[in-house]
């Protein structure tokens, strides 16, 4: 640890601890633990519907804000999980398992109070991770050109298509269809208005807002409302959250564990809470020595994959932060509340803004410390929202998105658009299509093709500069290699096992 | 011709059809260029075309491989939503934000399993209070609040 780290988390935190920025961070940890347990509602829709509002905030406010929801929804994703076997958010998938068994033999205490200690712990632990390897990966950043940008990308669609369940082409064709959803509009080169079909409204393209509220917001609505509203709550059950001293042993390393594994994977563009998750909980029950008691109600198998979710949530902020490009649905918002407040996400931001770099990255632990505190003591107050009804809470919501997509343009033609979406993202899951490559698609669509068009240019047509290029023919032979490895019959099976867990 | 994976197939002739919409638009509508100066039309017409030979690849998969039937598209619930919405959308500026929020709850409410008019109507009374102080006062979110022909 050099002294300009401890000098920029100082500056940080001096951000971070002015009493807006706290006020704004509580709002998103507060809103993120809501959602996250609150089935049906996931943190992009949540983000989405309240980055029209971020406008009237200072551009930290906002970033912070919006930040803490992501990494909130991580800690309320466990609590529905663990006391009523719904997953709030799709990455507390795995905490089902043991944490439900967990809270059927009456421990559901000592399960939420591992789930939020190992947030914790993990949390702090990435934002220092943050801290310290965003600024050299930033450095390097700056010297990317228009093929590494293009091959980066590459590799970012690559691993998106990876995370994706079921068949690999068809993952890779929801990519394509997004990059291709992601044109529509004009032209920046040659100011041709594409696709539009006489739409005057199509002019700026489709907002990634109305794209992400249809096939997340309104399709999640549809399938929610074909299942019965089924659900066992276990609320008078928590009495005492203190685990045992037996517990206390098992659960430090799967925790230490996790955060690693969740950091790292994190990192990874198209990872992200997901990805770390499943990864920690597979190979927790792999080397544990209590791997026989998993999917019983072992307490490690919380620990490992909440510390995991929690990490790999904060490094995902890494690639956006210092390539400017997503890693997922969540950070392709974030892009988008930059943007909005008239910056562009890239190696920059650290060197142009280090008040809003800096500060967003000492929130996240101010805002893990806030959640510990809701999540724990506050605990109650979260189990009597778990039985609000599905049937008062989805028009609710609904009503939530439709205002958000309405007052991105003030015209009724963004709330026919999500709708159509919504039509389309049901499709999608009837046909077992994943969304979340086809929003990455979406999002990076115009980009690709701004890089790509300036590096044929400089390179005078010859497409061999992508592989002649040390930085970006690495990026394009990862690329290929992630993709033949996922193509082999043996791991393709071990894929399908991970995910069917 | 037998549909051995009823997803694959679907899902292969939905790719096939985007794939192909792009494909023909681009041709034809738009300059092409060349690869060093690319047109609006190179870049979604190499990728209509990756699209489509995808999409011709799952159609095949949906031929060979054994898969699961498609689920049941139910259609209530996908009726009620859109409708919902699209009230919504039209209705705000000639009927105002008030009764565009009531209407959206009542006929979204429609679409779940049960509809309990006490239920319904305290939710409508609720949310538009709420909506209206903070999206409206406390956003100041430009939305009229009553109708039009009243102001």
């Amino acid at each position: 640890m050099d002294a300009s780290l401890i000098s920029n988390l100082a500056l940080g935190f001096g951000v971070a601890f002015e009493w807006v920025n706290l006020l704004y961070c509580l709002i998103g940890v507060i809103l993120g633990t809501l959602i996250g347990v609150l089935p049906g509602i996931g943190p992009v829709a949540t983000i989405a519907m309240l980055l029209p509002i971020t406008f009237t905030l200072s551009p930290v406010a906002a970033l912070i804000m919006l930040a803490g929801i992501y990494y909130g929804a991580q800690y309320g994703g466990s609590t529905s999980a663990i006391l009523v076997n719904l997953p709030g958010e799709s990455s507390s998938v795995v905490t089902c398992l043991d944490g439900y068994q967990m809270a059927r033999q009456g421990r559901a205490g000592p399960a939420l109070f591992t789930a939020a200690v190992g947030s914790f712990f993990a949390g702090c632990l990435a934002t220092l991770v943050v801290a310290m390897f965003a600024p050299p990966l930033a450095e390097v950043a700056l010297k990317f050109g228009p093929a590494e940008y293009f091959s980066l990308m590459v590799l970012g669609l690559v691993a998106a298509v990876v995370l994706a369940h079921g068949s690999l082409v068809k993952a890779i064709a929801m990519v394509i269809l997004g990059l291709l959803l992601g044109l529509i509009g004009t032209d920046v080169n040659s100011g041709v208005l594409r696709f539009a079909f006489g739409v005057s409204e199509l002019a700026d393209g489709i907002g990634f807002v109305t794209v992400a509220m249809g096939v997340f917001g309104t399709a999640e609505i549809v399938t929610n409302l074909e299942m019965k509203d089924e659900r066992e709550v276990f609320t008078g059950k928590v009495t005492h959250l203190w685990p045992t001293k037996e517990d206390f042993k098992r659960i430090w390393k799967p925790i230490l564990r996790g955060t690693v594994l969740g950091s790292a994977l994190g990192i990874l563009p198209g990872g992200g809470a997901l990805l770390a998750s499943f990864g920690a909980y597979t190979l927790e029950k792999k080397i544990s020595k209590y791997g026989h008691e998993f999917g019983k109600g072992a307490i490690e198998g919380v620990a490992a994959p909440e510390a995991a979710n929690n990490a790999g949530a904060q490094t995902s902020f890494i690639p956006l932060l210092t390539l400017g490009i997503p890693s997922n649905a969540v950070m392709a918002l974030m892009i988008g509340a930059m943007m909005i407040q008239g910056i562009a996400p890239g190696p920059q931001v650290m060197n142009e803004k280090p008040q809003l770099f800096w500060g967003m990255i000492a929130s996240m632990w101010i805002g893990n410390a806030m959640l510990v505190i809701l999540n724990l003591p506050l605990i109650g107050m979260w189990i009597k929202l778990l039985t609000v009804p599905y049937r008062i809470l989805f028009p609710s919501i609904l009503l939530f998105m439709s205002i958000g997509v309405f007052s991105l343009s003030n015209q009724p033609f963004d709330v026919l658009l999500m709708m159509m979406m919504g039509l389309l993202g049901y499709v999608f899951v009837k046909l077992e299509c994943e969304a979340a490559p086809l929003m990455l698609g979406f999002i990076l669509g115009p980009l690709m093709e701004e890089n790509l068009r300036r590096a044929m240019l400089l390179s005078r047509g010859d497409p061999i500069v992508f592989l002649t290029k040390p930085i970006s023919g690495t990026f394009l032979v990862l690329s290929v290699l992630l993709i033949v490895i996922l193509a082999l019959p043996s791991l393709r099976k071990k894929r399908e096992e991970a995910f069917q867990e | 011709m037998k549909i051995k994976s009823p997803k694959e197939f679907w899902a292969g002739l939905m790719f096939i059809a985007f794939g192909l919409f792009f494909l023909i638009v681009s041709m034809k509508s738009y300059q092409l260029g060349t690869a060093v100066r690319m047109g609006p039309g190179y870049f979604p017409a190499v990728l209509g075309g990756i699209l489509a030979v995808l999409g011709l690849l799952t159609f095949f998969q949906g031929l060979t491989l054994e898969g699961p039937k498609v689920p049941k598209m139910h259609l209530r619930p996908i009726f009620f939503i859109s409708l919902a919405l699209i009230l919504f959308g039209y209705l705000m500026k000639p009927l105002g934000f008030v009764i565009a929020c009531v209407l959206l709850i009542v006929v979204s409410a429609f679409g779940g399993h049960e509809f309990r008019w006490k239920e319904v109507t305290l939710l409508s009374v609720l949310m538009v209070i709420f909506s209206v102080l903070v999206f409206v006062k406390g956003l100041t979110l430009p939305f009229p609040l009553w109708p039009a022909f009243l102001g």
